[in-house]
């Protein structure tokens, strides 16, 4: 059962982590895009298996996952940002929940950006 | 939209760029197959000429593009069933205190053109993980009895440092709300 209880435990053992990442800025933003397009296109699943996994590969101190609206490239959602400062905003598209928890491993956690998934590998003019 | 949970998802986001602090979502679901869903936000609302436009997708210009597709949809969904919907909005101009929105569709679930609800506990998880500092109460009456979900209640056990879009919160809230839905089909 999850009781109230259970919530309170978790408040317990979360306490000092909080603070832990809110001091450290040399964190990765990952962005979903989360309009009418994107859910449509199959946004919902890969936000939940993204943020899924972020937790379950213990990245939640590094990283931080948030939704955005319409990118303007309706086309090719779900469409998946990465930030990461000094570097290069990597934009993955036709995203599924397989491929992003791909993206964590390879490159979240790996470092090395998966270039099948990116938009230049599905028009290398954008 | 595949899923009538994923329009509820889509009109929430619009509770959201209206800066609501309170969205409800209720779906009301009666013995004869008739579902109501009314989403209700606190937000700053709409003028009566933009709540005319919205259902119109021709209708939408770019500066009103937030709304764009989600409310035609929401409304082809529920009129397909021989269902309607409507929209009632007082703008923050009008009543800086009351003011929102509160979007309403009925759907004939017996109908063969019925959307499937599909999974709604995904799509509250994904507005809290989205906006864990508004306030959502969820309630999902069925003749088999209730799911009920109310932030406020959770946010007074954990306190203000801990948001609710830690993954573990958004994790209790899924068991939470899976638990009560396994207990309904008993």
């Amino acid at each position: 059962m999850k009781t109230l209880a259970e919530l309170e435990a978790i408040r317990e053992r979360m306490k000092g982590k909080v603070a832990v990442r809110e001091a450290n800025d040399n964190t990765i933003r990952i962005v979903v895009g989360m309009a009418t397009c994107g859910i449509a296109a199959g946004a919902r699943p890969v936000l939940n298996a993204i943020a899924e996994e972020v937790s379950k590969q213990g990245l939640s101190e590094t990283v931080t996952v948030t939704q955005t609206g319409c990118i303007g490239l309706c086309q090719y959602e779900p469409i998946v940002e990465v930030y990461q400062q000094g570097k290069e905003k990597v934009t993955y598209v036709k995203m599924d929940s397989e491929k992003a928890k791909k993206v964590i491993e390879d490159h979240i956690k790996g470092g090395k950006v998966v270039n099948d998934y990116t938009i230049g590998a599905y028009n290398p003019n954008l | 939209m595949k899923e009538l949970s994923l329009n509820i998802l889509d009109i929430a986001q619009n509770s959201v760029s209206a800066e609501a602090k309170n969205i409800s979502i209720l779906l009301e679901e009666t013995e004869s197959g008739r579902l109501t869903l009314t989403i209700t936000d606190d937000g700053k609302g709409m003028s009566p000429e933009m709540v005319q436009s919205v259902t119109d997708p021709f209708c939408t210009t770019r500066t009103t593009r937030r709304v764009g597709m989600g409310i035609p949809l929401l409304k082809l969904a529920s009129e397909q069933t021989g269902g309607c919907l409507s929209i009632v909005s007082v703008p923050k101009e009008t009543d800086p205190i009351g003011c929102g929105t509160t979007v309403r569709a009925t759907f004939d679930t017996t109908s063969i053109d019925f959307t499937p609800l599909g999974d709604v506990v995904d799509t509250l998880v994904v507005l809290i993980q989205g906006h864990p500092e508004i306030d959502y109460l969820f309630l999902h009456s069925t003749p088999a009895g209730t799911v009920k979900l109310d932030t406020k209640e959770l946010r007074s056990i954990l306190g203000e440092e801990i948001s609710l879009g830690e993954f573990e919160i958004l994790d209790w809230i899924r068991g939470s709300l899976e638990e009560q839905y396994q207990a309904l089909k008993k």
